[in-house]
């Protein structure tokens, strides 16, 4: 029987993929990886791509990933895949739209906290939820 | 002494608010489980994130990349994690007030401030108070998306890495069990062991970075490296800024799954109340309506007294 090791593929959001693999290929930047059991330790960063995966067996599956992260261990090779498509660009995009939220947000605020007043609206709103719960364990006591 | 159909009006509208507080406490019970599974299936990712980088702060000494070198402090940043929605108890509330706690210490020391604000509830509080806000997301839902979150976390990655801040925060609820949600403030950045703030919840600071016994006895382990594609360099910043988003997604996550625990309880208890009240009134109804029925015979007995 073929040497098998064991690949995971995980996500920020979910586990994708974890079982035994006689080899896996991914779509590493600088071209295609072959992965075999037993290989050096190495880390790669992944194109959007397909993963083809030999499980045990010799089944084939395969798998699509958005970019990400490769580890390999001679034992165990970790997919970190990436949820989205990353580009410089894209992500440079969205970093604006937060700013310009954030922006639209601070119009008419002031840039400096004020202290005496968040202290006086948090105390405020603690002190009523400690209301809430005395009035009820006084409830509940008769 | 209110009339008898007053009070019973006023039962029917209690009953109708009964109905709505206990349909919210279970959709939210629904809702947290799912939130937990979640919070379950982002650990394997940060995880191993944090294996990786782990082992690269020791086999990469000579590259030190910004995120892991500790600055003297001029301006700090925050992320501030709330919920969209209200109904959900003290759960924003307290942890606004942990926020605003540690800020205040780095005010104190004169140093600037930063603010990122995910949550509706969250903005609408820097609005009120004030404060430098940097980047703004709201409306994640209940199932945030981690695409959702990494332009607001970039903004204050990129102005850590122009040296506008020199550390970052991230402020959630620890989701702890169905009743308990703890706020915590979580150093993110510079990455390592650095000092943690003499906190109330300091252990829960070192939950991310959780290294340093175990790093020096594993020190030795290290004497292999990878082979990197295409350089060290690249591979490494690629890695730790997915690591500190993923820190931040989770976050996020847990905090979601907070906001529903926190709302379960809350309605609970509304909903017991409502319960209390609606015996309350009904007593009280009973008792007006015995009052009338023996007027009314003891009128009745009168009358014919009298004839």
């Amino acid at each position: 029987m073929a040497m098998t090791m064991k690949l995971n593929i995980v996500s920020a959001e979910k586990e994708i993929f974890s079982n035994l693999a006689e080899m896996v290929i991914v779509p590493g930047e600088m071209g295609d990886l072959g992965i075999l059991p037993q290989h050096s330790q190495l880390l790669s960063i992944l194109k959007a791509g397909e993963v083809i995966i030999t499980e045990q067996g010799g089944k084939q599956e395969s798998v699509y990933v958005s970019g990400g992260l490769l580890e390999v261990q001679p034992h165990v090779v970790t997919i970190l895949s990436d949820t989205a498509i990353r580009a410089g660009e894209l992500d440079a995009h969205s970093a604006e739209a937060a700013k310009e939220r954030a922006e639209e947000m601070l119009k008419d605020q002031e840039s400096e906290i004020n202290f005496a007043k968040a202290e006086a609206q948090l105390a405020e709103a603690i002190v009523q939820l400690k209301m809430i719960e005395k009035m009820r364990k006084k409830k509940g006591g008769h | 002494m209110a009339s008898g159909k007053e009070i019973r009006t006023q039962i029917s509208s209690i009953k109708n608010t009964q109905k709505i507080t206990s349909a919210m406490e279970m959709v939210a019970a629904s809702k947290m489980r799912r939130a937990q599974d979640r919070m379950s299936a982002s650990r394997p990712y940060a995880e191993k994130m944090i294996d990786v980088v782990r082992h690269l702060t020791h086999a990469h000494t000579e590259y030190r990349h910004p995120f892991l070198v500790e600055r003297e402090i001029q301006r700090v940043g925050y992320i501030v994690v709330s919920s969209d929605r209200g109904l959900c108890g003290g759960l924003n509330t307290n942890l606004f007030k942990e926020a605003v706690t540690s800020m205040k210490k780095w005010h104190e020391q004169e140093k600037e401030i930063d603010v990122c604000v995910i949550g509706s509830k969250a903005s609408a509080f820097f609005k009120r108070i004030g404060g430098n806000v940097v980047s703004h997301s709201e409306q994640l839902g209940d199932e945030p998306s981690i695409d959702d979150l990494i332009g607001s976390v970039k903004v204050m990655l990129d102005a850590y890495n122009e040296g506008k801040i020199d550390r970052l925060y991230v402020v959630f609820n620890k989701f702890i069990n169905t009743m308990t949600q703890q706020p915590i403030v979580g150093q993110v950045l510079p990455i390592g062991e650095s000092q943690m703030e003499n906190h109330s919840s300091s252990e829960e600071h070192v939950r991310y970075h959780e290294v340093s016994a175990e790093e020096a006895a594993g020190h030795m382990k290290y004497h292999w490296d990878y082979l990197y594609e295409p350089d060290a360099e690249e591979v490494i910043d690629a890695l730790l800024m997915r690591y500190i988003e993923s820190l931040v997604y989770q976050s996020v996550v847990e905090n979601v799954a907070c906001e529903q625990g926190a709302r379960m309880v809350a309605m609970k208890s509304a909903t017991d109340n409502a319960g209390d009240m609606i015996d309350d009134l009904q007593l009280v109804y009973n008792k007006a309506r015995q009052a009338a029925i023996t007027q009314e015979l003891s009128e009745i007995v009168a009358g014919a007294a009298a004839v």
